[in-house]
């Protein structure tokens, strides 16, 4: 037999553990990929009590800010250095006005579910966004919204995104319900439930 | 140690939900997923740059169609690399993967080049409960592009011999279609329809010659297109029969044919899709 040798390569802090580069966009998605048109997309933020919907225009009207961070996905594929435009979750849910309730269940066109605890979407670098590499984000990436929680595995990143409601428990979404990890922390590889 | 055993999911569907939103319905949670070190217990040469690994596989819980692996390699000084793949054998058999080399792909080339009978690797599986057959009586329509084929294959095998199997197939050439002689033997023996489409050279006229597989299966010039898409949902039953249908591929191909099927008259919704690349 031949080994497995691998490439030789040199480590890179920023790729976490059983994850590879990769310089493409792959696309992975539970279902058909959603066409929102612009001017019929609407995103309701809520904590059961205070409800506030934002159209195109009242995103755009918070001010998109540009981060640039590293995606991870997990099917294995790391992506270094995107950048994205969008608003900070911080500054929509003020917007919004809801209280700081310490869940949250994000959904998207076509039923979509992930859940992300509020301290991830408001300490980190988390943002509603728009845009990527410079472009309006297409379809089949999520666009024309989507959440981005660049620290998490990817399938947080919910595409599509019409809502997200604050809760004071824990609501598992599509994945971490058919065995994923309920966090999904790549640092950690928390990949699958109990991992 | 003993391996937790993953039940595989048993419901399947669609439940309607507030605001006109469908949800998905979520398989059954997995148990804890352990890497076991599984040998190769067998190599299928499937086409010039693919082939598949039977794994021998003591105590596994047995897999439903569609779910996929991870394997990981390790490297003598400890180096790893892990990726996901479809299983291609149906539930029962022994799980098998079918790799496709990938250009410059670190794993894919070793898994098609290098591994043996009697080596092993690092497999955690199954998993996935969304892209998956059960086996239910109804008609099944396959549509695959490329190595896209791998998880198609174990859903034909699931499928209720009773009820319709229609596979539509993209390859770039003719020698680059997996299971061509399953294929071929399903349509002689009228379990299934296969129409082969050949995306990226004209059909070489000497493409079927008789006695080969490809002589029983329908071949076609080009991309997948709006007539062999509606062909095939027609010899489903058409959209009124209620097929189940799912499409792997790449990106690219996956996006076509989700909206190929929708003009053909199903919804999408009805549609589960699995992309890679």
């Amino acid at each position: 037999m031949a080994g497995f040798l691998g490439r030789r390569r040199e480590h890179d802090d920023r790729v976490p553990p059983g994850q590879y580069v990769t310089h493409d966009f792959p696309v992975l998605t539970a279902g058909p990929t959603e066409v929102v048109p612009t001017d019929r997309w609407q995103l309701t933020v809520s904590d059961g009590t205070t409800s506030e919907t934002f159209d195109w225009d009242a995103l755009h009207a918070l001010g998109l800010q540009t981060l640039t961070t590293d995606i991870h996905c997990v099917t294995h594929w790391s992506k270094l250095g995107t950048t994205w435009r969008g608003v900070p979750v911080p500054t929509l849910l003020e917007a919004a006005g809801v209280d700081d309730l310490p869940y949250a269940l994000v959904t998207s066109y076509g039923g979509y579910t992930t859940n992300v605890p509020l301290e991830d979407l408001v300490d980190r670098d988390a943002m509603v966004a728009v845009e990527f590499e410079g472009e309006p984000l297409r379809p089949e990436h999520g666009g024309p919204v989507r959440l981005l929680v660049p620290h998490l595995y990817f399938w947080k990143s919910a595409k599509w995104l019409t809502r997200i409601e604050l809760l004071d428990y824990d609501h598992p979404g599509f994945w971490e319900v058919a065995g994923y990890h309920n966090h999904g922390d790549p640092f950690l590889e928390q990949r699958y439930h109990g991992d | 140690m003993t391996d937790s055993v993953p039940q595989p999911p048993t419901t399947l569907g669609t439940r309607p939900t507030t605001g006109g939103v469908t949800l998905l319905t979520p398989p059954a949670p997995l148990a804890h997923l352990a890497w076991r070190d599984l040998m190769v217990a067998a190599v299928v040469e499937e086409t010039a740059d693919a082939r598949s690994l039977v794994l021998d596989a003591p105590h596994w819980p047995g897999h439903v169609a569609g779910q996929h692996v991870d394997v990981r390699l390790t490297a003598p000084d400890g180096y790893q690399a892990t990726r996901s793949y479809s299983l291609s054998s149906g539930p029962g058999e022994a799980p098998t993967i079918t790799v496709q080399e990938v250009e410059d792909g670190e794993v894919s080339t070793y898994l098609v080049r290098d591994i043996a009978v009697g080596d092993t690797l690092g497999v955690r599986g199954p998993i996935g409960g969304y892209f998956v057959w059960g086996g239910a009586h109804r008609p099944l329509l396959l549509v695959g592009g490329g190595s896209g084929l791998a998880p198609l294959r174990a859903m034909w095998r699931a499928a209720d011999p009773t009820a319709p199997v229609v596979v539509l197939a993209s390859v770039t050439t003719p020698t680059r279609l997996l299971y061509a002689d399953e294929l071929a033997d399903r349509v002689r023996a009228g379990t299934a329809a296969a129409t082969v489409h050949v995306s990226r050279a004209e059909l070489p006229p000497d493409a079927v010659r008789p006695g080969t597989p490809l002589e029983a299966l329908t071949l076609r010039s080009g991309r997948v297109d709006t007539a062999s898409v509606k062909a095939a949902v027609a010899a489903c039953g058409g959209p009124d029969a209620d097929p189940a249908v799912f499409v792997c591929g790449p990106t690219s191909f996956v996006e076509a044919l989700v909206g190929q099927l929708a003009a053909a008259g199903l919804d999408p919704r009805a549609v589960r899709a699995e992309r890679f690349g």
